[in-house]
Parts: structure tokens; sequence; C-alpha cells
């Protein structure tokens, strides 16, 4: 289906995501299905909490437990997709690369969208950061109702 | 149309370059290839095919193609989309193999 | 006439990395590039480069270019001829430019033939109409020059390229209407084409452009689906309102220099077309003059970038001058471009490079 579509399937998903318990604090989610030669992602990790190994080719591990949340993978990642996913209460919070005009402002309402691009709920744009060191990539963090924790993937402008 | 913000990119207001394009004084702007000018005029026919006189416009953008051929200050051939914008520059269609006149 | 020890064609990443290896080994370096600006293909490409440290993994494309050319612009071994195009290249090493009316002949010693590739085509009714362009011409003038190719466009291709310009083309606020695939299957990186889906691109795979509609400029493009044996399927037929139609169906090696001097070439289907027969030195069968990069089979940037190294290395040690960390580097270099190979998407190119190596006494 990925391989179609460029959609992951529903367990897909669900395998880069930790359980709900550890997702009290933030983790990043490696949305990274294929073996392309590749590992920024695991050079940039100041925990080294992503594993690759010696051969660039294997799809990123996230060690869960040493994965601080610190969203320092996030932008690194050339084919942007990482993200960082939170519970907190009846919300998941995510850090999200996002790369277009209109930049979204905190306190915002934005669209959110799923991995099909279809809108799918409210986004309430939390912060947003962009430095040098992020290379143009902005980190985004939007928060949505927690059920859409599987399904919302990025924020678009309402139109 | 010209790109003014862009996510990644920076595109600063840059100088005017004032040439004739079929005998209309028309503008680019500094950085410009001769087709690039022309496109963000709007101008996208670059050239007409020899037999059959079909309207050609760029293709590869890298001097390969031949497609963007024109006759730029009388000389013909020129292949615009590498060639960079001067000031007074003359640009003409070619509707032959080109002649140097 | 005059003289060079090493003469590079083609200023893109492998040109700039020979350069570098050629000139620290003390090498004297002329290279000669037509383009306004150095950097090939990477001047333009706006996205974040995948790999290693070693190929700048995470850095945009054309700050990988302004890292090589620096490497070698100040290098007093280095002189560099930009506007030139490369117009003849002789058997005895002789190199002919033509640079803003001037043609000037010059003998090297050894010759690198750096340059790179050029968009295929596809054979569709009207494929010439203006608005048609290919995906590379696409982000030039976008990325470079800042001009807008339409509103409404389709890709044609969903390989690396017609993916990533895809998502540059709506970075500048252009409409992608879709992504039209003739295989069943998307051609390039997953990650590329999750990022264009959640955008609301779709792609439409088994499927094809039967012909453009257009007078004076492209107005719209019928699609077809195909069947399981790439046949268009009648009734499938859809007419889409566009104003520019990108081309992103692979490419071919520039190898056109090196036909000029009887260089022996193979047909290879998995590296792009034809391709010269090189061994492992990266020379050609024309004694003294060499290859790399997308001129030798298309890959990616980064190993282009390796190959360019590598083959500065060797030439360097054909000239008597070898690099004082020769060997350390050959093995850095070597061991980069397997890893690069390593994963599915390379094994096409391990492919084509033994059918390429096959039967050949030279390689």
């Amino acid at each position: 289906m990925l391989n179609k579509t460029g959609i992951p399937t529903k367990d897909q998903v669900l395998s880069r995501f930790p359980d709900r318990k550890a997702l009290i604090k933030p983790k990043a989610i490696l949305e990274c299905y294929e073996d392309i030669p590749c590992n920024p992602c695991s050079t940039s990790c100041p925990f080294d909490a992503i594993e690759i190994g010696e051969n660039i080719n294997v799809q990123p591990k996230l060690h869960t437990d040493l994965c601080t949340g610190c969203a320092v993978c996030v932008p690194s990642c050339p084919g942007l997709a990482i993200v960082i996913a939170q519970i907190k209460g009846d919300r998941a919070v995510f850090k999200i690369p996002y790369e277009f005009l209109p930049m979204p402002e905190k306190g915002q309402v934005w669209d959110g969208v799923n991995r099909s691009g279809e809108v799918i709920c409210d986004a309430l744009i939390e912060h947003v950061a962009i430095t040098s060191k992020t290379d143009h990539t902005a980190v985004v963090t939007a928060s949505v109702p927690v059920e859409f924790i599987y399904d919302f993937v990025t924020v678009r402008v309402k139109q | 149309m010209r790109i003014d913000k862009h996510p990644i990119l920076n595109f600063p207001k840059k100088e005017p370059i004032p040439f004739i394009f079929e005998g209309q004084e028309v503008y680019g702007v500094e950085g410009d290839t001769i087709a690039s000018a022309l496109h963000a005029l709007g101008i996208t026919t670059l050239s007409y095919s020899i037999k059959k006189g079909r309207p050609r416009g760029f293709y590869c953008a890298i001097g390969n193609c031949a497609s963007c051929n024109m006759m730029v200050n009388g000389i013909p051939n020129v292949r615009t989309c590498i060639t960079p914008l001067v000031a007074g520059m003359i640009v003409e269609r070619q509707t032959d193999k080109g002649v140097i006149r | 006439m005059k003289h060079h020890e090493l003469i590079i064609i083609g200023g893109g990443p492998s040109g700039l990395c020979a350069a570098k290896m050629a000139a620290e080994a003390g090498v004297k370096v002329l290279i000669v590039d037509r383009s306004p600006q150095l950097g090939g293909q990477l001047t333009k490409q706006t996205h974040k480069f995948f790999g290693s440290k070693a190929q700048y993994a995470k850095t945009r494309g054309f700050d990988i270019a302004k890292i090589l050319i620096d490497q070698v612009i100040h290098h007093p071994n280095v002189t560099i001829l930009q506007e030139a195009t490369v117009v003849g290249l002789y058997p005895d090493k002789v190199v002919t430019v033509y640079q803003h009316d001037t043609y000037t002949r010059y003998q090297a010693d050894k010759v690198i033939v750096a340059t790179g590739a050029s968009e295929k085509f596809l054979a569709f009714e009207n494929n010439d109409l203006p608005g048609i362009y290919g995906a590379g011409a696409v982000q030039t003038l976008m990325n470079l020059y800042g001009v807008l190719p339409g509103q409404d466009i389709i890709m044609v291709g969903s390989g690396n390229i017609g993916l990533i310009v895809s998502y540059q083309l709506l970075q500048a606020g252009v409409h992608v209407k879709g992504i039209v695939e003739a295989a069943p299957t998307i051609g390039g990186y997953k990650v590329h084409a999750s990022k264009i889906r959640r955008l609301g691109v779709p792609i439409f795979t088994s499927t094809t452009v039967q012909r453009a509609v257009g007078s004076t400029h492209l107005e719209a493009v019928e699609l077809v689906k195909l069947d399981a044996k790439w046949q268009p399927l009648p009734g499938t037929e859809q007419i889409i309102p566009i104003d520019a139609l990108c081309i992103s169906v692979g490419l071919s090696p520039m190898h056109q220099l090196l036909s000029m001097v009887n260089a022996k070439t193979k047909y290879i289907n998995e590296l792009g077309g034809f391709v010269p027969i090189i061994d492992d030195h990266h020379q050609t069968t024309q004694e003294g003059i060499f290859a790399c990069g997308d001129a030798v089979g298309i890959e990616e940037a980064s190993s282009a970038m390796m190959e360019g190294y590598l083959t500065g290395l060797y030439v360097a040690e054909h000239l008597g001058k070898s690099h004082p960390e020769s060997h350390a580097l050959k093995e850095k270099y070597e061991h980069e471009l397997d890893m690069l190979r390593n994963g599915p998407f390379g094994i096409k190119t391990k492919i084509g490079l033994e059918k390429l190596r096959k039967d050949d006494i030279h390689a």
C-alpha cells in the first residue's frame, strides 16, 4: 500500500508508536518504513536514542527509554518523516517539521490533516521554532484531540 | 510570474535590466538568463519549428536540448536558457536554422 | 595551444570533488563548465540530502554546492572557466572550448569527463508545446531564477526527482494537481511520497499521458490508465486543465564527448543508457581519459561526489602525484560508495555495474 499510494498502513504507523504509558513524556515517532542510505537522525540525536549502525540503509530504531523528545531529530530528517508525540490529558501534542508559507503562529487554529491529506480535526498552534540550526525547517508544536493521535500528521492553513 | 516570498530561498528585489524583445523594450532583473526573463514576462514561446512552424519553449534548462535557441544581437542559435541577460540585448525568435545577419 | 595537466569537463558535484583531490595532490587542474554558476544540478536543490555525514546529509543541496565550490575555488592549483562549453574532445587529449565568442584549444595530460546527465523525454502527441518542461528545468526556473513555471501543474514520473520537484512546486505556491506514474508502484523514496500525500496531492499509478492539448501553449493534458501489460485502457481517458507539465521520466548519461574519442560504451538500462566502459580507476578505453558521476551511470549526487573524489585520487596517481592521504581516502570513499549502493535502491546500480564489467577485458 505504501508503495502504491505513499500512505503507510495503520499497522505500520502503530508499530512506530511506543505504548501510551510511555507517551506521558514526549517521544520521537520515526516514520521511516524503507531501507534507504541515510542516517542524520541517528547522528543528530544528542542522547543516542536513535540506532542505525554501520549499514546506513537500515531503518532507524528508537530506544524509547533514552528519548527525551528534544526534537533535534525532527528537522534533521531529510524525508521529514519524524515527529514528536506526547499525550497530555485529552490532547495529543505534536512537534512537526513545517516548510511552507504562511508559517503558523502561536495561538492560531489550523486544520489537522492525516496521511492521506484529509482534514480530520482542528489543530491548535502552541509554538513555532525556527533557528539557523533547523535550517529553514520550522518545528511547530501543535495539539489535537487525543483520539486523533494515530491519524494526525501535519497542519494546514484554514481556507 | 516572479516568486516573492519562499520558505527556503531568498528572492530580494533586484535591479531591472532593459532589453529588446521582438522590437519592444521589456525588463528582466539582475541574475536572469534570457529565457528566465522572458518567462517572467509570460513569454513562453521562444521559437517556431523549422518545417511546421510549431511554437517551441524551453525544455531542459541546462543548454542541452536546443529548444530555447533564439537570435540574440544578430547571432542565431543562442541557448537562452544558460545565457545571462545583459542590458540592451536584442532578442528575437528565429524561424529558420539561423542565419548570421 | 594552452597546456593544462588535468582538464575536468563539468563543474558539478563529481567534477568539483575530483578537482579537490587532484589539486591537493599537486596537480594543476582546469575546470570547464558551461553554466553561469558552478555546482551542477546541486545549485537548484532546495531539499535536505540523504546519505551520511561524508555526503553532507541533512544539508540542503545548494548549500552542498557552496561547500564543494569553496573547496576548490581558492585553491592555487585550480583554474575555472565558466560559461565555457567544451565543443571538442580528441584522443590526444586536446580539449577545445568555446567561451564568449572565443575558441581556444587546450592540451591536457589527462581529462576527466564529468558531464552529468540530461532529462529523458516522453513521446506523446503535442509533447513539444511550450509549457512542457523537464522537471529539472522547472526547478531551475523556480529555485535559481525565482520564476514560476505555471499555476496548475501535473508531474509525470514518481521517481525521486518527480516527487521532490512536486514538493518544491508546492513550496513555491504552485498547485500540483497530481503525479502520474506509468508503473503500478511509486518509483522514489516513500518518505518523499508521504510528504506529498499529506499535502493532498494524488499519485496516479498505472497512468500515463496520452496527449497534450493546446495551440500556442499547453492548456490541458489527457491522462489514460494502463493495464497490466502497460497498454492504455480505452474509456479511462480524462482531461485535466493545466498550464504546465513536468516530465520526470529518468536521466540519460551525457556521454557524447566520449563518443567523440571513440571510448567504448555499452547500453545498460539500469545505468540510464549508454555509459562508457571504465576500469576501477575510472579510466575509459581511451588512454588518459577518465569519467565519473552521472556520466558513467545515473545515481544520486551522493554517489557522484564519492566517485569524483576517487577519480581525482586515481588520476593524480596516473600523473605521478599521489595525494598525501591517498590510501586512507580511497578506502573511505570506496566504503561510502559501497554503503550508498547497499540498500534496495542500490540494487539496480549494482546490477548495471555487473553488466558493464561482464565479458570486458578492459574493465
